[in-house]
């Protein structure tokens, strides 16, 4: 079948025989990490019992209000609903990869601070990983668009209103500075790429 | 909350699949995009010993066109499949159906194959590629076979596929010149359908009246269903409001939709015949 012109990354993830703990080499944020993991592993567990990232929260766990929503591979995916195996051979990016490698805050980041898009800020997370993942694709999108594009992340304090406006002054940022993200490429620069973390 | 113990295995190639399933026995379940599934597996209500993941098998993903068939790989997206060109061009109804399943991050993962091998009657695409006419291709121990989409939704949850077998194509007749529209009735924003209505319609030689019409019932029984007396009442109909008007208020006869938290059966009839109403109009519009 002919290749898929969606994944940026066309070779697929190695074969793996019957296992009751596979060997996963993920990169997040930039650093690569070989670890051996039980196959029921959420990501979103991995991400942050294992690897102590903790920017990534759990709000329902049923996959229903992306508060845990990660990029994988270049499309955000909500990493309650992927097993930490599924993720092996592939780039995961978080929240906490988003920052430029001077500790600058994204556009986003930055929009949702300026524009008071937060009150517990737990969604926060999710809603900026969503909102990312349509600017890549929609540079200059409407204010219906940003609703449709967020419509798997729940916030139950703000109402949405300065969350829609946040993107869309990020968005106008995006367009100014010139270097819209393309699919696929994770944010900043690679931090110790090729690095080893203890299992 | 966290699934039980499982062994995984990740094939690359469609028969080594099938044959870690066939050793494995039906103990073991595949794992497409796990939407469904690893809500299933968290809340502890299914308890596999083995997750046949298929994501590494490339041969399941993609979309290309046969002669006058659309084919579409059971590992591909519901994001793939709403971008496509080739459903955009002969399977607009599709595309347009996928566009409304749950939300984007979920749609990146989600595949059309485990959609329809899921068959939860309130989900959108099992209805549509029922209305769509489309042919399941199977593969087994045995080989290949294939199912008509009418044959392969067999009751709540269940399908014609075999504990052993992989859902690994879903062809459907290119329907160019047709019209169409999916009518998704939704308490919020990213929801189930309470009712949907997926119509389909071949316009007459004269541009105005309905030479054909197919209509697919979301969440309207234990599976998903066709509309057939609508579909012959609009059969050489003319187009107008209230011929399609009268052909849809037989839009619920046969069907034995549930009473839940999201509405009564009455009430879910009452929308199958409204909404069909609307789907119709816009699809006989859209020709
Ligand atoms: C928050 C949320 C909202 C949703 N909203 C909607 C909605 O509005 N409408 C809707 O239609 N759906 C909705 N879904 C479900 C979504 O469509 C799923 O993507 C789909 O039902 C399952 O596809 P999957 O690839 O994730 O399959 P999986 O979850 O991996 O598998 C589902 C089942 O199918 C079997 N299976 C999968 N692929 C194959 C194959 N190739 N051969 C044999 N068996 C196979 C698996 O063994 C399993 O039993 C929602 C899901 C979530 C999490
Ligand atoms: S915690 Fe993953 S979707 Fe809510
Ligand atoms: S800010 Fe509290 S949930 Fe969104």
């Amino acid at each position: 079948m002919a290749q898929n012109p969606m994944r940026d990354d066309p070779t697929p993830p190695p074969a793996l025989a019957r296992t009751s703990a596979a060997r996963i080499a993920v990169n997040v944020d930039g650093v690569a990490h070989l670890d051996e993991v039980e196959p029921r592993l959420l990501l979103v567990h991995y991400l942050r019992d294992r690897l102590g990232r903790t920017g990534t929260p759990i709000g329902c766990d049923t996959g229903n209000c992306g508060a845990c929503t990660v990029d994988l591979d270049g499309m955000s995916v909500k990493s309650c609903q992927v097993l930490a195996v599924q993720a092996d051979g592939r780039r995961v990016t978080t929240i906490q990869g988003l920052a430029g490698p001077d500790g600058a805050w994204h556009p986003l980041q930055r929009a949702f601070h300026e524009q008071h898009a937060l009150q517990c800020g737990y969604c926060t997370p999710g809603m900026i990983m969503a909102a990312r993942d349509l600017l890549k694709d929609n540079p200059d999108p409407t204010p219906e668009e940003v609703r449709d594009a967020l419509e798997g992340n729940l916030c139950r304090c703000t109402g949405y209103q300065n969350i829609v406006r946040a993107v869309l002054a990020a968005a106008a940022e995006l367009r100014r500075e010139g270097a819209p993200e393309p699919r696929g490429k994770a944010a900043g620069a690679p931090r110790a790429s090729g690095q080893e973390a203890p299992a | 909350m966290i699934p039980a113990t499982f062994d995984y295995a990740r094939p690359q190639s469609t028969d080594e699949a099938v044959r870690v399933l066939a050793e494995a026995g039906p103990e073991a379940k595949v794992l497409a995009g796990g939407q469904s599934l690893l809500p299933i597996l968290r809340l502890r209500l299914s308890f596999p010993e083995l997750l046949v993941d298929l994501g590494a098998v490339d041969a399941l993903r993609g979309i290309r066109q046969d002669g006058a068939q659309l084919v579409i790989g059971a590992m591909t997206t519901h994001h793939e499949v709403v971008h496509d060109p080739l459903v955009r061009a002969h399977a607009g109804l599709l595309a347009r159906a996928a566009a409304t399943v749950a939300d984007p991050a979920v749609r990146h993962r989600g595949t059309l194959g485990g959609s329809l091998a899921h068959a939860d009657p309130a989900g959108d695409l099992p209805a549509v590629c029922l209305a769509l006419d489309a042919t399941m291709v199977v593969l087994g121990p045995q080989g290949f076979r294939t199912v008509p989409a009418a044959e392969f939704f067999v009751d709540y949850l269940q399908t014609a596929l075999r504990p052993d077998e992989l859902l690994t194509e879903i062809r459907i007749p290119a329907m160019d010149g047709w019209g169409f529209h999916y009518e998704k009735f939704q308490r919020v924003a990213q929801a189930w359908a309470v009712v949907g209505v997926a119509a389909a319609v071949r316009p007459a030689q004269d541009g105005r009246g309905i030479a054909e019409a197919r209509i697919g019932l979301v969440n309207m029984g234990a599976r998903p269903m066709r509309a057939h007396l609508t579909e012959t009442a609009l059969t050489g109909a003319d187009g107008s409001e209230e011929a399609i008007g009268r052909a849809a208020t037989l839009a619920a006869e046969g069907t034995h939709p549930p009473t839940d938290l999201s509405g009564s059966a009455e009430y879910r009839e009452h929308l199958a015949r409204v909404l069909t109403q609307r789907a119709v109009l816009a699809a006989a519009g859209t020709a």
